[in-house]
Parts: structure tokens; sequence; C-alpha cells
């Protein structure tokens, strides 16, 4: 199928990645939420970071692994 | 169910999911041309995507959500679920018989049945099926709109027509509008696509909740710790009322071995090995369409096969995401400092009425009594000793209504098992995160409407329509049938929410049905694939008469503790098992055992209908064996299945 799934997953995971690293950087210095809740580790800020490697790697993926015009 | 306070961060996230999945149906819709397009992708889709489709579509929210729970209830025996039913069954699909669905170029699962036997075979399943796939569908998308009425903060209620219209109809309707967009635009495509997102979000959504409860408990180790005082006296948090040997909750083995007296699960060994591992797990695993059809979308036989060997990768897993955290919940709850409790079945609102009166004019000396009637108004198992404190409580000092009614569903002795997985989301999740793991949930739910539906109007247009109502019409008729009848399957779930909604005890005896007629599946493709002998009206039969068993051994057994009735044994109790689990799984196997008998006696007392050059591709003897020579030695289906197998035998014996 012409679209390469590694787009959407890619892009859709930078995003939501950094809405995380930019709302657990604007929260940092919320120490009750996370004290209560992720043991108080700003976990926003951690995951994010994870969601946005692996949307990079998506990516990157989807660039370098396009299809080279049929050879024969 | 505390409704939760969601930030805006979290609505973002729970928007751009769906934003994308929407977008993707739009993307894909200039590539849907034909029916091919539509049903079948136009066999285009590389093998690591249909992999994780063919994984996802089963890892609905109620695998997850179930899994947990019995996580909880049974401990890591949960585990033969993977380790011992599907991995085995992804491994023997690949291996053996994707080279007759793929190579037979049958279009479903059903369609395969006509060109192995004949037209009544085909017409059974592909009836059965198709009604199932809509239950299905029904059943998840009532479960993710109550669970949204639930959590989120609007409520809705309006007059419509004559009705009432509350927020529960508008998320039903909401999310099945977003399923039906992009499943019309993209057909299957869309939904393998999604489902690969949506495990992905799973994935990456659930694992910073395992990570959190691993490291909040101290670890692995700290955990079994606690299990072993759990088993030795399960009844302090509800879970059972017997005791069991220490290690019930931490091996997997062990304690099956010992005795269905010695397991929570109340099953023994051949019941887990043949019943679930076997039957029931290659029943499914093998001939449910709804996971072969995402097999059949791949774009050759090589991808093919490598279809559910990939998939079986983070199979074997994925325990550790959806099992893990029941048993992460039982160890908090056994742990008073950690301030976490099981969470209780929740009260019915009708009940809470005469319950309060109660209370209201108890006074401590009369507890006995009071308790007695509390326990009787509001249905369910409560807690002596807190009922009691309660009621000195009130007649000493006087309670609000809401204080007294946040008491009493505290004391409630019965767990809700299936909001486990919700209680640690909303315990370890943070704004941010809390939108990630509920859009998760939200994503499974969608895909597992998604999944059905498409799995439905296949099996609809190619077996239903195009073989009774109406054959030899254009390509682009049946496309055209195939969009339409997705709108009539969307319309059909959400008539089927709401049947699940209002009768659940229909429900119940409806899933008890397919329950039967999926048991002795698995005996019909085995012996059709690999013995050419079998005939059409052996497999008809046969399929038949297994189905028949399934009614029969159900209707003379029970598991111990339930009343006769729904739950079985409403002929005459013959034999009672210590669970529904075992009750489940040898009923699988006896229903499995006489349809493979009686396909096996009646195909020797029929004439063959099919000669060998029309069995060509669908029989394992009349087939040329497949040349996996040109991909390299450890890329070939029996190899990677063997080191797979190997890995299973490994994690077996680990937590042996």
């Amino acid at each position: 199928m012409g679209l390469d799934i590694r787009w959407p997953i890619g892009i859709m995971f930078s995003l939501v990645g950094l809405l995380l690293v930019v709302f657990g950087a604007a929260t940092s210095s919320d120490s009750a939420m996370y004290n209560n809740t992720s043991l108080g580790m700003n976990i926003n800020l951690i995951w994010g970071a994870v969601l946005l490697v692996f949307g990079a790697a998506m990516l990157l993926g989807a660039i370098f692994g396009r299809k080279k015009p049929p050879s024969a | 169910m505390q409704p939760i306070h969601l930030a805006w961060v979290d609505y973002a996230i729970l928007l751009s999911y769906t934003g994308f999945v929407i977008g993707i149906g739009f993307a894909l819709r200039r590539y849907m041309k034909t029916s091919a397009d539509f049903f079948l992708s136009g066999h285009s889709i590389p093998a690591w995507v249909t992999g994780l489709a063919f994984m996802a579509a089963n890892l609905g929210a109620l695998e997850l959500v179930g899994m947990s729970a019995s996580g909880a209830k049974y401990g890591i025996a949960t585990a033969h679920f993977y380790w011992v039913g599907a991995i085995p069954a992804m491994v023997f699909l690949a291996v053996f018989m994707m080279p007759f669905y793929y190579g037979s170029k049958a279009r479903s699962v059903p369609e395969y049945l006509k060109l192995r036997f004949d037209e009544r075979v085909r017409c059974l399943n592909s009836l059965t099926f198709a009604v199932m796939t809509v239950f299905a569908s029904g059943i998840s998308m009532n479960a993710l709109a109550k669970l949204l009425a639930h959590l989120l903060p609007w409520k809705l209620d309006a007059g419509l027509f004559g009705m009432r219209f509350g927020s529960y109809d508008a998320y039903l309707l909401i999310c099945s509008f977003v399923v039906l967009l992009y499943v019309l635009k993209g057909g299957l495509t869309s939904a393998i696509y999604t489902e690969v997102l949506q495990f992905f979000m799973i994935v990456l959504g659930f694992s910073p909740v395992v990570f959190l409860g691993l490291k909040d408990m101290g670890g692995w180790d700290v955990i079994k710790g606690k299990l072993v005082a759990v088993a030795a006296h399960p009844a302090a948090l509800s879970l059972n009322d017997k005791t069991f040997q220490p290690d019930a909750w931490t091996s997997a083995w062990k304690p099956v071995l010992a005795g269905p007296a010695s397991n929570p699960m109340g099953v023994d060994v051949f019941a887990i090995v043949f019943g679930l591992g076997f039957v029931l797990s290659f029943g499914y695993w093998c001939t449910n369409f709804l996971v072969v059809q995402r097999a059949m979308a791949a774009k050759d036989m090589t991808a093919a096969r490598r279809t559910p060997l990939i998939a079986a990768i983070p199979k074997m897993v994925f325990p550790v995401l959806v099992i893990l955290p029941g048993i992460i919940a039982i160890a908090l709850a056994s742990t008073p400092n950690k301030g976490y409790r099981l969470p209780p079945v929740a009260i019915k609102s009708g009940a809470w009425a005469p319950a309060l009166a109660d209370i209201q004019a108890a006074r401590p000396a009369d507890a006995e009594a009071v308790f007695a009637a509390v326990s009787k108004d509001i249905g369910l198992k409560l807690d002596k000793v807190k009922i009691t404190a309660l009621i000195a409580e009130d007649s000493g000092k006087g309670m609000t209504d809401v204080q007294i009614k946040d008491r009493l569903q505290d004391a409630v002795a019965e767990n809700d098992y299936d909001s486990i997985i919700l209680s640690l989301v909303k315990r370890y999740c943070p704004s941010g995160l809390l939108g990630l793991a509920l859009t998760a949930l939200l994503a499974s739910f969608m895909s597992g409407m998604a999944g059905n539906v498409t799995a439905f109007n296949t099996v609809w247009t190619y077996d239903l329509y195009q073989a009774y109502l109406a054959p030899n019409k254009s390509d682009q008729h049946y496309f055209r049938m195939g969009q339409s009848i997705t709108v009539v399957g969307i319309l059909l779930s959400i008539f089927c929410a709401y049947f699940a909604r209002h009768y659940s005890n229909a429900m119940d005896v409806v899933q008890l049905v397919f329950g039967f007629v999926n048991a002795p599946l698995f005996a019909t493709f085995l012996l059709g694939m690999f013995w050419a002998r079998t005939t059409g009206t052996g497999a008809f039969l046969g399929l038949l008469g297994g189905t028949l068993t399934s009614g029969v051994f159900h209707a003379l057994t029970i598991a111990s503790g339930n009343a006769p009735g729904i739950k079985g044994g409403y002929l005459t109790v013959a034999q009672t098992f210590p669970s529904e689990m075992a009750q489940n799984f040898w009923l699988a196997s006896f229903a499995f055992t006489a349809c493979f008998l009686l396909t096996l006696g009646i195909s020797l007392a029929t004439k063959r209908t099919k000669t060998d050059e029309e069995l060509k591709g669908l029989v394992y003897s009349m087939t040329p064996r497949l040349a996996d020579h040109d991909q390299p030695f450890f890329l070939r289906p029996a190899v990677l299945g063997c080191i797979l197998l190997a890995g299973c035998v490994i994690l077996n014996i680990i937590f042996w």
C-alpha cells in the first residue's frame, strides 16, 4: 500500500513526545503532582523524551527506507 | 470509580491520536480502487506491519483488562495463555497452515472451507463468524462508552425524539463514527495501520505504569515475597476462600502439577495442556478469520508465513505488560503502608437508599442484625468489621450521606478485577502520562471495533453476498457493497453495544453459544488440511456434532460455587469442576474430540467428492513442499518457529 506506515507513527509519537516534554518542563516545579503519582520522578519529561526518540527513529526509517524505483 | 481530572495535555494527546487515525483513513483513500484493495489490502503489506497487526487485533482492551484481572486472581499461571497457548499455535499457523490459506488464493477462512469441503461448511462458518464479530465489536464499544462516560467530566442528559440521550450515548456514537470514517476510507489497510499504531500506544503507554509499579514495590523479588503471604491467606484480599501452597501465585507449573485444589485457577495439567494449549488456542489463532485476515493481507507467501512469527516475538514478552499489573496490584494491596486496595465492586445505584436507611436507623447493639440487613440490601459480600465500625461511628456522631456511602463502598469485600488496570493508571500517572495511558485504552477499544468490522464486511461480501445473494457482479459492485456493509456493520455493532448494556445476561448466553461453536472448529481444520480422505459431509456433520457436544457438556456440568442455570448444569449436574476455567477447558477438550472422531468416522463412511487434483494446494499431502532454500537459514519459518518454541520452553522453566 502506497503509504509507509512509519510516517504516521513517527509524526504522531514525535508530537505526543513533544507535548509530554513541554508539559513536563512546564510542571517541573510542581513536585506535589509528581510525588502523589510517579514516585517523585518527572515521568512526563523522561517518557516524553523516550517517545521523541522513538518517533524520530520511525521517521528516519521512513526517510531512508523509501522504496527504490524497481530496478528491473 | 471517581471521574478523574484531566489537564489540557491529556486532551491534546487524545485528540491528536483521533486526528491521526482519521488522517490515515483519508490518506489511504486514494489507494482504494478495487474490492481486493478494500478487503485484502491488495496483498501489499510488509510482514512486520501485518505481524504487529496480527498481534494487535487480539490485543483489544478487553485482553488488557482481562489479563490483568486474571493476573491478580491466578498469578503467573495466567501466562499459560501465552506460553502454552498462543505461541505454539502461532508457530503452527506459520509453518503448517499458512501455505494453504495463502497458497489457495482463498480470500477468507470460510472461502478456504468451501474450496476444501463444500458450501455447507462455508455457510455454517461464515454465518456464525459474521454474527460473532458484530457482537464482539458491540461488547468492545459498550465497554469503551461506559469507561468514557465514567471518566470524562462532561455530563450530558438531553431529550431526543422522546428518548433520553446521555453521555454514554454520545461517546458511543462519536467513537463509532471515528471508526466508521477510517474503515470506510481505507478498508482493511486502515484497520491494520491503526492496529499497529495502537500496538505502539499500548506498549509505550503502559510500560511506564508497570515500571513505576515495580519501582514502588521495590522490584520483582519483593513482590514474590508478598505473594507468598497472599497465597497463605488470600481471603485477606477477598481473592479466594481457600489457602494455597506458598508458590501458588509465583509459579506457573508447580501449583498446576499439584492438582486442581492447589492452584487458584482450579485446573489440572491435562486441562491446561490439551484444553487450553491445544484446543482453544489453536482453534483461536489458526482458524479465526479476524487474525488470519491480517496474515492474508501480506504481500507474498514469505511475508504471510512470517506474520504470525513476527507477532509471536512481542506476544512472548507481553505478560510483562498485561499480567504483571495484576500481580503488582495484589502485592500493593497486601502492603498496608502503600495505601492501595483492590477496587471493590461498585454498589448498584438502586441499593443505596435502603442501605443508607438501615445504617442510619441502626444502634451499635444490633450491629449483627443490621449487617445482615445491609448485606441483603446491597447484594454483595461485605466486611463485617468495617460495617460494625461504621454503625458505631454514625450513631456516635452522625455522618453525612456522602461519608456513609464512601464507607459502605469501602466495606464491599468483592473485587472488581476488571478495574485493576485503571486503578493503577490513576495511582501512577500524573497528567500527561495519564492522557497517554487513556489514549492507549481508547485506541485498543476502537481498533477492536475496526478489526471486527473489517472481518465482518469481508465475510459478508465474499462469503454470503457474492456466494449466495448476488454472484457474478462486477468488482466495483462488490467494492461498493463492502463500503455499504461497513456502515451496516457499525450500526449493528452500536445496536449490540446497547444490547450488551441492557441485557448482560443475554450477552452471556450469546458468548456461551459462540464458545460452543468455536471449541470443535480446529478439529475440522486439522483433519481437512492433513487428511485428504476427509469429506464435506464428514466435516459438516462433525462440526455440528462437536457443537452439540459442547452444549450437552455444558448442560451436564457446573463449576463449584455456581448455581445451575446459565453457568451450566441445567439438565442435571453430572460433574462438578473446581472452577469455571476448568469447566471451559474440559468443555473444549470434549467438543474437539467429538468433532474429530465424528469427522473421521463419517468421512470413512462417505464417498470423497473432491479429487486429488482439486485438493492440490489445500491439503498437506497433495501440495508440493515450499522451498525455503532461497531464504537465509535463520529466517526460514521452521527455523524461526523452533527458536520461538525454545524461547517458550525457557520462559516456562524460569517461572516453573
